[in-house]
């Protein structure tokens, strides 16, 4: 089995501020990490491998130094990584982001599955990894909680409001995963031995055969025109007293006489 | 920041062992202190594959060198100064058995040392610590060609918890130094008698008993090198762990300084955080400028360590130098954030007593500066 991993570098979000004037995140002095959903994808995909066989192969695109996630991913035991990096690829979207690693999909060829994590800290869209599957024509399957390999399909279970459905989609597909799938391993000292070791592709955009019109900022519709972050309103708190069924009663009243119901 | 040139690998195990200590480490170690050895803890350094990091890949162990144990080392200190200390203590026991031991107690003892069992080195006796040629302990040959120890070792970290013991004791009581030998004991043999732990000051999250040897039998093959060599062993791995020592203060003292730093500049007095007063700032200055000598003379030495240079001088200083300025760090610390320096909530009187313990274990100060104003003294 051949599974395609995605990796996003971003920045450590636990320090990440904006620029109050430019309104862009500040990523001075902030260390950059791989999401840490995409840690999850890629504890999936080892399990996976570790109970069917196979190969894993980590991707990333990014500027040179998203390298760095890909050796992470190849610590914790990904076979092969694969950077996707070319000036052509800034500035992209979603649907840039998509075509590209649906390029890269295209180029390995003979995969299984491709496994993205739900969203990145950054962005938080949740869209790449679906736009994948619509670019490759293949099912999908988002916000895994579960995910296991049977008779040529992917089996995944996944919450919604009602309670939790189990979804089959026909391999190859592609599978987005939650946090509560796993719990990622630590790279050990011995795989980060070999590592550096194991084969590293880097494929620019001439490399991937991808339109450089479909790529960056000329192949992304959306534009960001603005960026903020929200304002915290201080207002007075007020404690009701009582037990529950005065308290309630209080509240209703405060509501009804601010209007707000 | 520094110019101590790291492989790529040895950055990838830092960042490892740097997010590892966050998540694992840091949050368990105030509960050490208050309970003891943390098996947890022990746990999830085996499945990290980090009890193993320096041996062979042939043992199961991660292929590392000096340098890479002192970086594992030093990540953790800045988490647990305990834990840290736990590893030393194994790896310095372990180690004789990768540097003296026969091919066959390698391919017995080493597999398990990479996977996690836990080594303790007895050396120290209650009435021989620093006069550590002065042990009392004594090995004679058994009717069956092997051996019968007696005696008894205090302060041994790691006794309690474990698995296998290197214990040095007199095969000849009238050749002084030259009289002592180095046995394996596993903690299941018969006569071996295990006290209870210590009520120490500090690093109470590494376990530290008294043991007692009663007619204890050994088999020919627990000895451990040559006759008579113990001594010399336990001198050399000595100097291994005073490197690991050096890199404990400088990762204990960082952890201190990173407290006292966040509260420096939140605690607001006379109307501006405290880090603005230059009685502050002087305090970060020296301990800025101590902690980074720590570092450089800790990797310079372990670097020293993995080339196979001699680095007897070189560790004692290390461990003089970091293990003197730790404390002071600390108690510096404490003052920066004053009363709540002396509380348990803010950690930090916690590190000072973790901290005294780096200048009396494996050498107390005094023994290292004989052994450094000697050799000093005696250089062409």
């Amino acid at each position: 089995m051949k599974i395609l991993v995605f990796v996003k570098q971003v920045p450590d979000t636990t320090d990440v501020k904006l620029d109050p004037k430019t309104g862009n995140l500040n990523r001075e002095g902030v260390q950059s990490i791989m999401n840490p959903l995409d840690c999850n994808a890629v504890e999936a995909a080892l399990r996976l491998k570790e109970k069917h066989g196979g190969t894993v192969v980590a991707i990333s695109m990014g500027p040179p130094q998203a390298d760095d996630v890909l050796k992470k991913a190849l610590a914790m035991g990904c076979d092969e990584s694969v950077l996707l990096s070319d000036r052509a690829f800034g500035g992209a979207d979603t649907l840039a982001t998509g075509y590209v690693l649906s390029k890269a999909a295209e180029k390995i060829g003979d995969y299984d599955l491709l496994l993205f994590g739900r969203h990145a800290s950054d962005g938080e869209t949740a869209q790449t990894g679906p736009i994948v599957a619509a670019f490759l024509g293949i099912p999908q399957i988002t916000l895994a909680e579960s995910l296991e390999i049977e008779d040529g399909w992917a089996v995944a279970k996944r919450s919604t409001e009602d309670g939790t459905e189990t979804v089959h989609a026909k391999l190859p597909a592609l599978v987005t995963v939650c946090g509560e799938i796993n719990e990622p391993r630590y790279a050990t000292p011995i795989n980060i031995m070999r590592a550096l070791k194991k084969p590293r592709q880097v494929l620019d955009c001439a490399g991937l055969g991808a339109d450089p019109a479909k790529c960056g900022s000329p192949g992304s519709p959306s534009v960001t025109k603005h960026l903020f972050e929200p304002k915290h309103e201080h207002v007075d708190t007020v404690m009701f007293t009582g037990d529950a069924d005065e308290a309630a009663k209080q509240f209703v009243d405060m509501l009804e006489a601010q209007h707000l119901i | 920041m520094s110019m101590f040139k790291f492989t790529e690998e040895q950055l990838m195990i830092r960042d490892m062992v740097r997010e590892f200590t966050k998540n694992e480490v840091e949050p368990r170690d105030k509960w050490m202190d208050e309970n003891g050895f943390d098996y947890e803890l022990h746990q999830k350094l085996c499945q990290a594959g980090l009890m193993g990091i320096h041996l062979d890949e042939k043992y199961g162990g991660g292929g590392g060198d000096a340098v890479t144990s002192i970086i594992v080392i030093h990540e953790i200190a800045k988490g647990s100064a305990s834990a840290a200390l736990f590893l030393d203590a194994n790896w310095l026991a372990a180690d004789l058995i990768l540097h003296h031991g026969t091919e066959a107690q390698k391919d017995k003892y080493l597999p398990q040392a990479a996977q996690g069992k836990i080594f303790a080195f007895g050396l120290t006796e209650a009435s021989g610590g620093s006069d550590a040629a002065a042990i009392k302990s004594t090995v004679v040959r058994a009717e069956d060609g092997g051996w019968i120890m007696n005696g008894g070792k205090a302060w041994i970290t790691n006794s309690g918890v474990a698995d296998y013991y290197v214990i040095l004791a007199k095969t000849d009581p009238d050749a002084g130094n030259k009289g002592i030998s180095a046995f394996i004991v596993p903690k299941e043999t018969e006569g071996l008698f295990i006290g209870k732990f210590e009520d120490k000051m500090g690093m109470r999250g590494s376990a530290t008993c008294e043991l007692s040897f009663n007619d204890m039998h050994l088999p020919a093959d627990a000895l451990l090198g040559e006759l008579g060599k113990g001594f010399k062993y336990a001198m050399e791995a000595l100097d291994g762990a005073r490197i690991s020592i050096g890199a404990i203060a400088a990762g204990l003292s960082e952890h201190a300084m990173t407290i006292a730093k966040n509260y420096a500049n939140e605690r607001i007095c006379f109307g501006k955080p405290i880090g603005k007063f230059q009685g502050i700032q002087f305090k970060f200055a020296d301990m800025a400028a101590e902690i980074r000598a720590m570092e450089l003379m800790t990797y310079d030495t372990a670097a020293m360590k993995a080339a196979g240079m001699r680095h007897t001088l070189e560790a004692a200083e290390t461990k003089l130098f970091a293990g003197t300025h730790c404390t002071q760090i600390c108690l510096e610390c404490q003052q920066v954030l004053g009363g709540n320096g002396y509380s348990k909530e803010f950690h930090v009187e916690r590190f000072t007593r973790d901290a005294k313990l780096l200048e009396i274990g494996e050498g107390t100060n005094e023994i290292l500066r004989m052994l450094i104003g000697g050799t000093v003294l005696a250089q062409k």
